[in-house]
C-alpha cells in the first residue's frame, strides 16, 4: 500500500520521487470549467427564483418540496454511481456527460409550458438525474486531463470556474426580475440559452479521449510497436477500486460525511440570532461562493504540495471553525462573515480535493466509479447527517445542536488525526 | 473538424443563444413597460377609502398602473371601482384597524418583509421576514399579527425547504418561531424532526388560535396557546385554517391525493359536533380560505393560462355549494366588517 496520509507527491506508483514539473493546466479542463460555469448559471438562476415562482407567480405552496428535494438528492446518489459505472465499462465518458448535462439543459424547456406543481416538479427530478449523471465522468476527464502532481489544483480551477457560474446565476436572476417583475420566462430562457452553451463547448470543445484504450495504447506502444489497435479493450472491474488507499479514502470521507450538517442549517442558526443574517439571508450563500472561489485554486495548489489528505482533514477544522463561529452568542455582521469564509475555506478544502484524492486512488479505467462512489459516500452520509442535525436541533435547541455538532466533529478530527498518524511512519517508503 | 472550425461554430451558436435570450428579456422587458404605463384593466377611483364600510382588501392582480398594490372595494359592490392604495403586497390582511402586509422587495438582494399599515395604510413599522411570503393574519382586535413564510435554501443545502411561523405583537416583540412551542398529536408531545408550522388564524380572545402542523406527508390542523406555549392535534389532514367570523367552524382545505401532486378540496369543521363537511369546488384550492361571512366562503384561484393573475372565488358553505366567481384580478382577500 503506497497510501500516506501526509503524501506530498501525485501519489501514483510511478511517481516515487518528488516531482517539479511546472504547473500547466489542460486546455481541457479550462473547457470542462467553462461547461460547469454556463450549466451552473443555468440551474442555479432557475432554482434561485424557482420558489418565488411556484408562489408568486403560479400561487402554488411549496411545503412538499422539502421532502421532494431529499428523494431528489437520494436518486442523483444512485444515478451517479450508476453512471460512473457506465462511462468506465463504455469507456465513453464524455458522451454520458453529455447525456447528462444535456438532460438538465431540455429540462428547462418544460419549464416554459409547466404550471402544475407535479410538472414542476418532475422537472426539477430531471434536472438533478442529469446532475448526478454528468459528475462522475466529467471528474475521471478532469483527473486524466490533469498533471498527477498538480491534481488537485486542476481541480480547483474547475470547481472555481464552477463556483463563478453558481454566483452568477442567482444574481442574473435577480436582475432579470429587478427589471422585469415577473418576468421569470425571462429567466428560464436566459438559463436555457447558458445551458445549451454549456452542452455546445463540451460537445464541439472537448475532446472524447478513450481512456482506457488510450492506456492500452501506449502500453502496447511501449511493448511491441503498432498493434494497439487491435489490442483487447481492458475490463472494468469493480476490484480496481477495492484497494486500501480507496477504502481508507471512502472511510475518513463517510465519517466526516455523519459530521457534516448542511450549511442551511448554519444559516438558520446565523439567521435566529443575528438580523444582519436573516436582513441578508438570501445573499448568505453567495459569501460562501466568493470565499469557496477564491480560494479553490490557492487551497488545491497547497493540498498538492502538502498533502491532500491533510488538507481535507484540515479542511474540516474550518468547518469545526464554522460550527463554532454560528454557536458563537455575539450576533453582529464580524461573525456572520467569518462564518461564511469559514464555510467557503471548507468547500475549498475539500470538494475538489476529494475527487483529486478518487481519481487519484483509482485506475483509468475505474476511475468514473471511484470518483462517483467518493461523492455518493460523501452525499449519502450528508444525508444521515442532516436528519440526525433535524432531531437534535428539534430536541435539544439549535444552539445546542450546533455546539453538540462541534463536538461530534472535533472528536471525528481527533479520530482520524490518530488513524492518519498510525499510516504514515511507515508508507512513506511504499 | 479542425480547431479553428470548433471556435468558429461555438462562437456562432453562442451568439444565436445569447442573442435570442438577450432579444426574449428585451421583448419582455418592453412589455412590462407597456403593461405599467397602461391604464389600470379595471375601473379604479383615487383617495382613501373609508375604513368604517364594511369591504374586501385585496392584492390587486389587474394588469396595467396598480398591479400588485393593496385596493379595496366595499362589500356592497364588490364589482364596483377599485380604491388603489401606495402599498405593494403579496400577501394581506387586516382586522382591528391593524393592516398586515408580506412583501417581496426584489433587487441583486431580493429580501422579504413584514410590514404594519394603519387604518389609512400608513406604514408603521416593517421586520425582515426569511423567506418567500405565504400566509398572514390579523386577530380581531389587531393587536396580533402571524407570519408564515418559506425559508428557501439553495443547491448546497439539501432538503431545507421549510415554513417560518411567527405570531409577532402588533406594538412590537413576538412569541418566536411556533416550531418551538411544544407539538402535541393525539394526546402526546410528538417532536419530528421535519416538522412545519403554517397558516394561523386567529380567535378574539388574543391567547388561542389555530395552525397546520405537518411532518412527512401528515398534516394536523392544531389548537394553539400562546401563553402555555403549545399545539394540541384535534383533527388531521387539515391545512391552512380558517375560523369563521362567529366562532363554531373552522374552514380549511383538505389534500385528497397524497403525495408529490396534491389535490386541496376546500373541508368545513363544525368545532361543536366534530363533524366535517368537504365542499363540491373541484378544482384544487392552494389559499387560506377567508370567510365573507358566516355562511360564504372567499378564495383565490391562480386565473387560467395568466402567469401572475388570480381571481378570488366564493362558495356557500354547504356540500353541495357551487363556486362562483366573486372578484376578478385579486388575490389575498381580507374581509373587514
Amino acid at each position: 500500500m503506497y497510501l500516506s496520509f501526509s503524501d506530498r507527491r501525485g501519489g501514483k506508483a510511478d511517481q516515487s520521487v518528488r516531482t517539479t514539473t511546472p504547473f500547466k493546466i489542460s486546455p481541457i479542463i479550462i473547457s470542462l470549467g467553462l461547461v460547469s460555469l454556463f450549466t451552473d448559471i443555468s440551474s442555479e438562476s432557475v432554482s434561485a427564483v424557482l420558489p418565488l415562482y411556484i408562489t408568486g407567480a403560479l400561487g402554488l405552496s411549496l411545503v412538499a418540496y422539502g421532502f421532494l428535494d431529499g428523494i431528489n438528492q437520494g436518486i442523483s446518489a444512485f444515478v451517479r454511481i450508476g453512471a460512473g459505472w457506465t462511462a468506465d465499462r463504455s469507456d465513453h465518458h464524455k458522451l454520458v456527460a453529455f447525456l447528462g448535462y444535456g438532460l438538465s439543459a431540455v429540462s428547462r424547456v418544460g419549464l416554459l409550458v409547466a404550471t402544475g406543481f407535479g410538472a414542476i416538479t418532475s422537472i426539477i427530478a430531471i434536472d438533478r438525474i442529469g446532475k448526478g449523471i454528468r459528475t462522475g465522468p466529467r471528474d475521471a476527464m478532469i483527473s486524466d486531463a490533469a498533471q498527477p502532481e498538480h491534481l488537485a489544483r486542476s481541480f480547483g480551477v474547475h470547481r472555481m470556474l464552477d463556483t463563478v457560474g453558481a454566483t452568477i446565476g442567482p444574481l442574473l436572476a435577480f436582475v432579470v426580475l429587478l427589471f422585469i417583475p415577473n418576468g421569470y420566462h425571462a429567466v428560464f430562457v436566459a438559463s436555457l440559452a447558458c445551458g445549451l452553451i454549456g452542452l455546445a463547448v463540451l460537445g464541439i470543445i472537448v475532446p472524447a479521449r478513450k481512456q482506457r484504450a488510450a492506456v492500452i495504447a501506449a502500453a502496447a506502444g511501449d511493448a511491441e510497436g503498432k498493434s494497439a489497435a487491435n489490442a483487447p479493450r481492458a475490463r472494468f472491474r469493480w476490484t480496481e477500486l477495492n484497494n486500501p488507499a480507496m477504502r481508507k479514502l471512502l472511510l475518513v470521507a463517510a465519517i466526516f460525511g455523519l459530521v457534516t450538517i448542511g450549511d442551511g442549517f448554519i444559516y438558520l442558526v446565523l439567521q435566529s440570532r443575528a438580523s444582519f443574517a436573516t436582513q441578508w439571508f438570501p445573499l448568505l450563500y453567495v459569501g460562501t461562493n466568493v470565499a469557496y472561489l477564491l480560494l479553490a485554486i490557492p487551497l488545491g495548489r497547497v493540498a498538492d504540495r502538502w498533502g491532500r489528505m491533510r488538507l481535507f482533514v484540515v479542511g474540516h477544522g474550518a468547518l469545526l471553525a464554522a460550527y463554532l463561529c454560528a454557536a458563537l452568542p455575539t450576533a453582529g455582521a464580524t461573525a456572520t462573515l467569518a462564518c461564511l469564509v469559514l464555510l467557503g475555506t471548507f468547500y475549498a478544502a475539500t470538494d475538489g480535493v476529494l475527487a483529486a484524492l478518487a481519481g487519484q486512488f483509482s485506475t483509468p479505467a475505474s476511475r468514473a466509479s471511484g470518483i462517483a462512489a467518493a461523492q455518493t459516500v460523501v452525499a449519502l452520509s450528508r444525508l444521515v447527517a442532516s436528519v440526525g442535525f433535524g432531531i437534535l436541533w428539534f430536541t435539544v435547541g439549535r444552539q445546542q445542536a450546533i455546539l453538540l455538532a462541534a463536538a461530534a466533529l472535533a472528536a471525528v478530527l481527533v479520530c482520524v488525526v490518530l488513524l492518519v498518524r498510525g499510516i504514515k511512519p511507515t508508507k512513506e517508503s511504499a | 473538424m479542425t480547431s479553428r472550425a470548433r471556435w468558429t461554430w461555438l462562437v456562432l451558436i453562442t451568439a444565436v443563444l445569447l442573442a435570442m435570450a438577450i432579444g426574449y428579456g428585451a421583448w419582455s422587458f418592453v412589455q412590462y413597460q407597456k403593461r405599467q404605463s397602461a391604464p389600470a384593466s379595471v375601473a379604479v377611483t383615487a383617495g382613501i377609502f373609508d375604513p368604517s364600510t364594511p369591504h374586501v382588501v385585496f392584492r390587486n392582480t389587474a394588469s396595467g398602473a396598480g398591479y400588485g398594490h393593496v385596493a379595496s372595494v366595499p362589500l356592497n359592490n364588490p364589482q364596483g371601482p377599485r380604491t388603489v392604495t401606495g402599498a405593494v403586497c403579496d400577501r394581506i390582511y387586516s382586522a382591528g384597524g391593524t393592516n398586515a402586509c408580506l412583501r417581496t422587495n426584489a433587487g441583486i438582494v431580493t429580501t422579504f418583509e413584514a410590514a404594519i399599515y394603519t387604518a389609512d395604510w400608513q406604514q408603521e413599522r416593517e421586520w425582515p421576514l426569511p423567506g418567500i411570503p405565504s400566509r398572514t393574519r390579523v386577530s380581531p382586535d389587531g393587536t396580533l399579527v402571524a407570519s408564515t413564510a418559506f425559508v428557501t435554501g439553495h443547491a448546497y443545502a439539501p432538503a431545507s425547504f421549510s415554513t417560518a411561523t411567527v405570531i409577532a405583537k402588533t406594538a412590537g416583540g413576538d412569541f418566536g418561531n411556533l416550531e418551538d412551542f411544544t407539538l402535541i398529536v393525539d394526546g402526546k408531545p410528538f417532536a419530528p424532526v421535519d416538522r412545519n408550522l403554517w397558516g394561523v388564524t386567529f380567535a378574539p380572545d388574543d391567547n388561542t388560535f389555530y395552525a397546520t402542523a405537518a411532518s412527512g406527508a401528515d398534516t394536523w390542523l392544531v389548537r394553539g396557546d400562546l401563553d402555555k406555549r403549545t399545539l394540541t392535534s384535534i383533527l388531521e389532514t387539515a391545512e391552512c385554517p380558517s375560523l369563521s367570523p362567529d366562532g363554531t367552524r373552522i374552514a380549511y382545505k383538505k389534500n385528497a391525493v397524497p403525495g408529490p401532486s396534491p389535490h386541496w378540496n376546500i373541508a368545513i369543521l363544525d368545532l361543536a359536533s366534530n363533524t366535517e363537511t368537504v365542499l363540491a369546488e373541484t378544482r384544487s384550492v392552494d389559499d387560506q380560505i377567508e370567510w365573507l361571512d358566516n355562511q360564504t366562503l372567499l378564495y383565490g384561484m391562480p386565473r387560467d393560462g395568466t402567469v401572475g393573475d388570480n381571481d378570488i372565488w366564493s362558495t356557500g358553505v354547504t356540500a353541495e355549494s357551487a363556486p362562483q366567481l366573486f372578484l376578478e384580478h385579486a388575490w389575498s382577500p381580507a374581509v373587514v366588517r
